[in-house]
């Protein structure tokens, strides 16, 4: 290792969501600071609610995020049905896992595609691959046009879903317009998966090994995404309103996103962390996709998040498919008259007294929180919601800490990619979390 | 015929308008062959200065929004508003009517001094815009039929008509009609979306704007009948429409 001075400082990192900059210092061979900034404006969506009425928080929140605007809706409705003591009925709570398995195909698809396959070969965007590489950006195309034909068949749109209330969906789902999207599923698993696997089977993953705590939701009859106890790789499993057990937020000076981290810090949460705790519970196929692109539990090379992007929407089409399957074999149900669906400006809402409550959801970058308290007329007095990427913040910033030694004898502009592309490879949210890249190196 | 070059820029907001184009399907290949995409940092790493055409998404809330976005105008030959944040501000604006300190206390705690916030503000407010396209989010329809029109020279056709109309075209029962009423912005909210929310069962909230030339009364006054306090009413404007911009 030379003993050089290195400074990098990228500035609004390309292919995020949102604004950050990546900054390294190295001084005669020795790494001084690491620092993964977040820039994006402040939104501050926790003020924003206050004061609002507890069935208004749903399509508020669900701005938080244009990509994963169904977890944001998850995790929002269940806040205010467990405040409010509401069990959905079975059929609710299947079209809603239905939505998260469309939305986390999406998302994935969107990251694998179009943000991260670039820097494997050598594009900066997907923009010129759609004439170099046409299969792949069409192959993209149809796992996102499925995501959204399933979104906007049950929910209205992707972004930002229109129907889904608490206690249920406004619109009635036909068991027609069900079985059309059956066919549609399978083409997507049966032709595009293996086109999939393929081309990334042969990119080269970068190399880093970092044993970190994988934080994700674990529940005992599924790979859990909508519902669950969080599981803690090192500290053991929690239930959902006893969150801050294991998930703190506090603020650094140098990021508009919070960060958070439980009492074992950094942790790591998203499509490794799931995939590291639960992939016993994956779908065959998923299986099979995980030993194609040699992925194996426990994974502790976040390079390799992006294969476990692949797996989950593989495990994701299958388990629309089963859902679906199941739905229409126990015959979809009009429940809007005798539980009406409670939509957030009906003229008559139920009472609601001072009460609070914790929804808890995985969104594609990880585990999600909202929790909210109401005051006796049913208004918000307070609210909290911990992003995944906030929670990932400080585990990024060790992996850097690490990595930088590791390469600090190759080039200036590898050593910036590989920093851009760990960085990527996180998927971050910034937009959620509260923005990311131009380099400048001073030697 | 020359491909106009055209640039994606963000400020506060979801990012789900730009998200919105990503996902037009097959339709974004014919986009890409179209126009030359010099500038989207959202899916581009290549970043160029000579746009012609600046889409930008989100609303001005940092004082470094207003020198950014200032620059973008100075670039561009011509600036379209990109979705309800670009447009009226959008939910950012919810917070205006909060007090600031309190705000920022709420999310920061003591270390709240340490962000530059400002009123979120639509982007029309600090630069001339020449279009619109309505929405929270954008309707990818009416993206598509937007750039056929600029592409081809053509001032683009936004409806100065209610939600209503397109309601009742759809043959929808009204909201406010069903065993549950649903208290809906759709008469006095711009249409163009097809009025995707009610029908689909659920309220205009009325990010698309407010149509010009608008009887606010008449509509308070069948929210009052159904017995919606004034509070509540507040509420609804300040969804989307907090800063009443009849645009």
């Amino acid at each position: 290792m030379s003993g050089k001075d290195i400074h990098v400082d990228v500035h609004h990192i390309a292919r995020v969501e949102g604004h950050g900059n990546i900054l390294v210092d190295v001084k005669s061979g020795e790494l001084k600071e690491v620092k993964l900034e977040i820039v994006e404006s402040p939104r501050f969506f926790e003020a924003m609610l206050v004061n609002r009425r507890f069935s208004e928080a749903v399509h508020i929140t669900s701005r938080i995020c244009g990509i994963c605007a169904i977890s944001h809706t998850n995790a929002s409705l269940k806040a205010i049905e467990d405040a409010l003591g509401i069990r959905p009925t079975w059929q609710t709570e299947t079209l809603r896992r239905i939505l998260t398995a469309a939305e986390i195909i999406d998302s994935h698809a969107l990251h694998y595609f179009f943000l991260a396959a670039p820097d494997f070969v050598g594009a900066s965007s997907v923009i010129p691959l759609a004439s170099t590489s046409p299969d792949v950006v069409k192959t993209a195309i149809r796992f996102k046009k499925l995501a959204h034909d399933i979104c906007d068949t049950i929910a209205g749109r992707h972004t930002h879903p229109i129907s889904m209330v608490v206690d249920g969906f406004t619109n009635l789902i036909t068991e027609d317009q069900m079985l059309e999207l059956l066919p549609k599923i399978k083409e997507v698993l049966e032709n595009d998966v293996p086109k999939t696997v393929e081309f990334f089977s042969k990119l080269k993953i970068p190399q880093l090994e970092r044993k970190t705590d994988n934080v994700c939701l674990t529940h005992p009859d599924e790979y859990a995404f909508y519902d669950g106890m969080i599981k803690s790789s090192e500290t053991g499993e929690y239930k959902h309103r006893d969150y801050k057990l294991k998930i703190a937020e506090h603020v650094v000076d140098h990021s508009t996103a919070k960060h958070a981290f439980g009492p074992v810090k950094p942790y790591m949460v998203g499509a490794l962390s799931r995939f590291n705790n639960n992939s016993d519970q994956l779908m065959p196929r998923a299986k099979e996709v995980a030993e194609k692109l040699g992925l194996q539990a426990p994974s502790y090379n976040p390079y390799q998040i992006t294969l476990a992007q692949i797996v989950e929407s593989v495990h994701c089409l299958e388990s629309a498919i089963e859902l679906i399957e199941e739905l229409l074999s126990r015959g979809i149900k009009d429940e809007r008259e005798e539980r009406p669906p409670v939509a957030g400006w009906a003229t008559k809402l139920p009472q609601v007294k001072k009460s609070w409550g914790v929804g808890i959801a995985e969104a594609p970058r990880g585990l999600l929180v909202h929790e909210y308290k109401f005051n006796e007329d049913g208004l918000i007095e307070s609210a909290n919601c911990i992003i995944p990427t906030a929670q990932n913040l400080a585990n990024i910033e060790a992996d850097m800490k690490k990595l930088v030694p590791e390469i600090l004898d190759r080039p200036r502009e590898e050593i910036t990619l590989l920093l851009e592309m760990l960085v990527r490879a996180y998927d971050p949210c910034i937009s959620c979390s509260t923005h990311m890249l131009k380099v400048d190196f001073i030697e | 015929m020359k491909k106009p070059k055209v640039g994606f820029f963000e400020f506060t907001c979801c990012e789900g308008c730009q998200l919105t184009v990503l996902s037009l399907g097959d339709k974004l290949l014919d986009l890409f062959e179209s126009v030359d995409i010099v500038n989207f940092r959202e899916a581009s790493s290549y970043k160029g200065q000579d746009y012609e055409i600046a889409f930008i998404e989100g609303s001005v809330s940092t004082s470094k929004d207003i020198e950014r976005v200032r620059e973008i105008r100075k670039n561009a030959k011509i600036c379209v508003a990109l979705g309800a944040c670009a447009h009226l501000g959008g939910v950012n604006v919810i917070r205006n009517f909060h007090n600031q300190a309190d705000v920022r206390w709420r999310t920061y705690g003591d270390k709240a001094w340490l962000f530059d916030s400002i009123l979120a503000q639509p982007i029309d407010a600090v630069i001339k815009v020449d279009y619109v396209i309505p929405g929270c989010p954008i309707d990818k329809k009416e993206f598509l039929r937007f750039a056929a029109s600029l592409l081809l020279g053509k001032k683009p056709f936004v409806p100065d008509y209610p939600v209503c109309v397109e309601c009742k075209m759809k043959g929808n029962v009204c909201l406010f009609h069903k065993p549950n009423p649903i208290a809906c912005m759709g008469p006095v909210t711009r249409a163009g979306c097809g009025a995707a929310c009610p029908s689909v069962g659920n309220a205009c909230e009325g990010c698309r704007g407010l149509i010009p030339d608008l009887n606010l009364s008449a509509w308070e006054d069948v929210l009052k009948e159904y017995g919606i306090p004034t509070e509540d009413i507040l509420r609804f404007y300040r969804m989307y429409n907090g800063l009443m911009g009849v645009k």
